[in-house]
């Protein structure tokens, strides 16, 4: 058996213990425009695809730079999801912030490498894996996979054990280690607050995506990241993809990460 | 039998109220992080488990330790722990309390706990360790509760205690591999993400919990009139030799793969333990005082001239109990966040408040198993008071003894 016949067939044999979870994915899903919005109580409609979609980025750190829309896009976030700003690195919450390469990219950094690629900051946040392992250590399915790749996280059900917090290799979740209402300049009255004691992370802007708009921070980066389906061969990011060389964090841990950075310049770099 | 838990001397009511003062200050604690969030511990969004989380992992393997007497007992009939078995049992019961009350104070949103039963998720490690755990909780209950009940009365125990006996001893194993479990599924996490780690945490265990029995056992010899036999503790004494050497080969091993591979994941973590990186040194003092206790708490047991006389062997078995409790109950934990998802190593100590917490468990702990033991002490003075049936175990041990070295007697 070939080893990428083996590790999507071990793949599958974990998504099936994981089925339950994305039928409550289903029925948890917050609005928008299913077909089988009848089966479903009034105001929830079904999101579920039987064509199972992977939604990703792919995000180009050179022209993020280059149309300086970092702050932007993390402002965008922090803003519309009522992100606390504790002001310490002991206790703060992130969705979506900057790192160097070092940091990002821990186990492909050298010391030959160009200083452009090294000081640049990389946006970093939640991968949304294929394999997430925050969703399979989690006790109470607080936190899920639904059926488009979107792992999200019910603030409601979470105990705060931070399970996910251990489990997650890329360090995108954060506990509300305090009252996060205590924490907010202003408050977006349309996305609710958190309350203590739960964990919470990037939900690719599950609200916007079912209404068909594409995620925040997307759309602040004035095209410097891509989104789209990486199932769909046509897709935009499935495109990009094909155009460029890219990495992604940690691959060698299986989580199957879907944030994918292209490096700098692109095709005639590979 | 629990009213005997209501008489007692002044010394006893003095300790029992010590222990409340401490349970007081401790729930006071837990009462400041209920209301301010887990913001007043010492743990960050890097090291997101302190000190609960290692405490709890390490008061597992003392409950699960009581196997190491319950295994001989029970499986190979040796009659010497007959006294002591029960002690076991109850020290399981403190233990695993002490073990589920801090991860219940280790939660942030503890008033949701039922939602691990209400939603149960069988690939999660939690739901499966909650399960063993109480299972093992009221199995203990239940056994060492069953033949106390049965020693009072004069019988021998029913055969329900004795099949739940039986039970327990996989159960034990169990709670402290899936506790073990927790941790190595964890990818990334590199010093936990080891499969021999629930070796090592049964084999500390087996080193800890009966230091802790036998140390337990000389309190009792001075403040009550339970007396365990000379030879029990030796036997004892020597499991937890043996086990502390199994630890101590396993950590080697750990040592070895990850240095000579010269895997930098794996060595980072043992190289911040046992030297510092990049400035954080936090655990280098705990891990050389450590290291000082393991080789020399092995020493002190390993020659029975050392181990019978009870001076040194306390001393050993001090050594080596600290050992174990700083390898699991503190740097095990912290370890594994080191370095963090960006290669960055960041240190966390412990609050006023987290150490008051804990605190208050550990007094919730001794006041249950100073109830346990003194209800099971003084059954057996009131057995020992009436004229008929009455055993000194130290006259049955040499009896056993001149039996068994004259063979040929018969």
């Amino acid at each position: 058996m070939e080893r990428r016949t083996f590790l999507k067939a071990a793949a599958a044999v974990g998504a099936t213990s994981l089925l339950p979870v994305s039928a409550m994915a289903v029925s948890s899903a917050m609005a928008s425009s299913g077909e089988d919005a009848q089966r479903e109580e009034p105001g929830v409609v079904d999101t579920y695809d039987a064509t199972p979609k992977q939604w990703g980025f792919v995000i180009d750190a050179k022209k993020i730079e280059e149309l300086g829309v970092m702050d932007d896009m993390i402002g965008a976030c922090n803003h519309a999801h009522n992100i606390p700003q504790t002001g310490d690195p002991k206790t703060e919450v992130k969705w979506i912030w900057a790192e160097p390469f070092e940091n990002t990219f821990a186990d492909m950094e050298s010391e030959y490498m160009d200083e452009e690629t090294l000081d640049r900051a990389y946006p970093v946040l939640c991968n949304h894996c294929d394999n997430p392992p925050c969703v399979r250590v989690c006790p109470t399915k607080a936190t899920f996979k639904r059926s488009d790749g979107i792992v999200m996280m019910d603030p409601h059900r979470c105990i705060g054990c931070r399970f996910c917090m251990g489990g997650c290799p890329y360090g995108a979740r954060s506990l509300n280690f305090f009252d996060p209402r205590l924490y907010l300049d202003e408050i977006n009255p349309d996305y609710p607050t958190r309350t203590k004691g739960v964990v919470e992370k990037c939900t690719l802007c599950a609200e916007r995506i079912d209404k068909g708009e594409i995620p925040l921070c997307v759309e602040a980066s004035k095209g410097a990241v891509l989104f789209g389906d990486l199932n769909d061969p046509d897709s935009e990011v499935s495109r990009a993809l094909k155009e460029a060389f890219f990495i992604r964090r940690r691959v060698s841990l299986g989580t199957g990460p879907n944030m994918y950075y292209i490096v700098s310049g692109g095709a005639e770099n590979a | 039998m629990l009213e005997k838990a209501f008489h007692g001397s002044k010394a006893y009511w003095a300790w029992i109220i010590f222990l409340l003062i401490i349970i007081g200050i401790g729930v006071a604690a837990y009462a400041n992080q209920l209301i301010n969030g887990l913001g007043v511990t010492g743990m960050s969004r890097d090291v997101s488990w302190g000190l609960y989380i290692a405490q709890f992992a390490f008061f597992v393997g003392v409950a699960a330790s009581g196997v190491m007497v319950a295994i001989p007992y029970y499986l190979h009939n040796y009659k010497l722990f007959g006294k002591v078995v029960i002690f076991g049992e109850f020290l399981a019961v403190a233990a695993v309390l002490m073990a589920m009350l801090f991860v219940v104070v280790d939660l942030g949103q503890p008033v949701r706990i039922m939602n691990v039963i209400l939603f149960a998720t069988p690939h999660a490690m939690i739901f499966w360790d909650m399960v063993v755990l109480s299972s093992y909780l009221l199995l203990n209950i239940l056994i060492g509760w069953g033949a106390l009940s049965a020693e009072r009365r004069g019988f021998p125990p029913a055969k329900w205690v004795k099949v739940l006996s039986y039970i327990a001893i996989p159960f034990a194993i169990s709670i402290h591999t899936v506790t073990a479990f927790l941790f190595c599924g964890l990818p990334g996490r590199d010093y936990w993400e080891t499969a021999i780690l629930a070796g090592r945490f049964l084999s500390s265990a087996f080193a800890s919990g009966p230091a802790l029995l036998i140390m337990l056992c000389f309190i009792m010899r001075k403040v009550s009139t339970f007396r365990v036999s000379d030879k029990a503790i030796d036997s004892l004494a020597k499991i937890v030799c043996y086990a502390m050497i199994i630890n101590v080969f396993f950590f080697l091993c750990e040592v070895f793969t990850s240095f000579y591979s010269a895997s930098p994941a794996h060595m980072l973590p043992i190289a911040y333990l046992f030297g510092g990186v990049e400035g954080a040194t936090n655990l280098v003092v705990p891990m050389i005082i450590a290291t000082i206790c393991a080789f020399g708490g092995i020493a002190f047991l390993i020659f029975p001239q050392l181990r019978k006389n009870h001076k040194t062997l306390i001393v050993g078995l001090i050594a080596v109990f600290l050992a174990c409790w700083i390898d699991k109950g503190i740097a095990l934990v912290l370890a594994g966040f080191v370095p963090n998802s960006f290669e960055q190593v960041v240190q966390y100590f412990p609050t006023l408040n987290e150490v008051l917490v804990i605190a208050g468990v550990y007094g919730i702990g001794m006041l249950v198993l100073t109830v346990l033991y003194k209800i099971t002490v003084d059954v057996r003075k009131s057995l020992d008071q009436r004229p008929v049936e009455a055993v000194d175990e130290d006259k049955m041990d040499e009896a056993m003894h001149a039996a068994s070295s004259v063979p040929a007697a018969s």
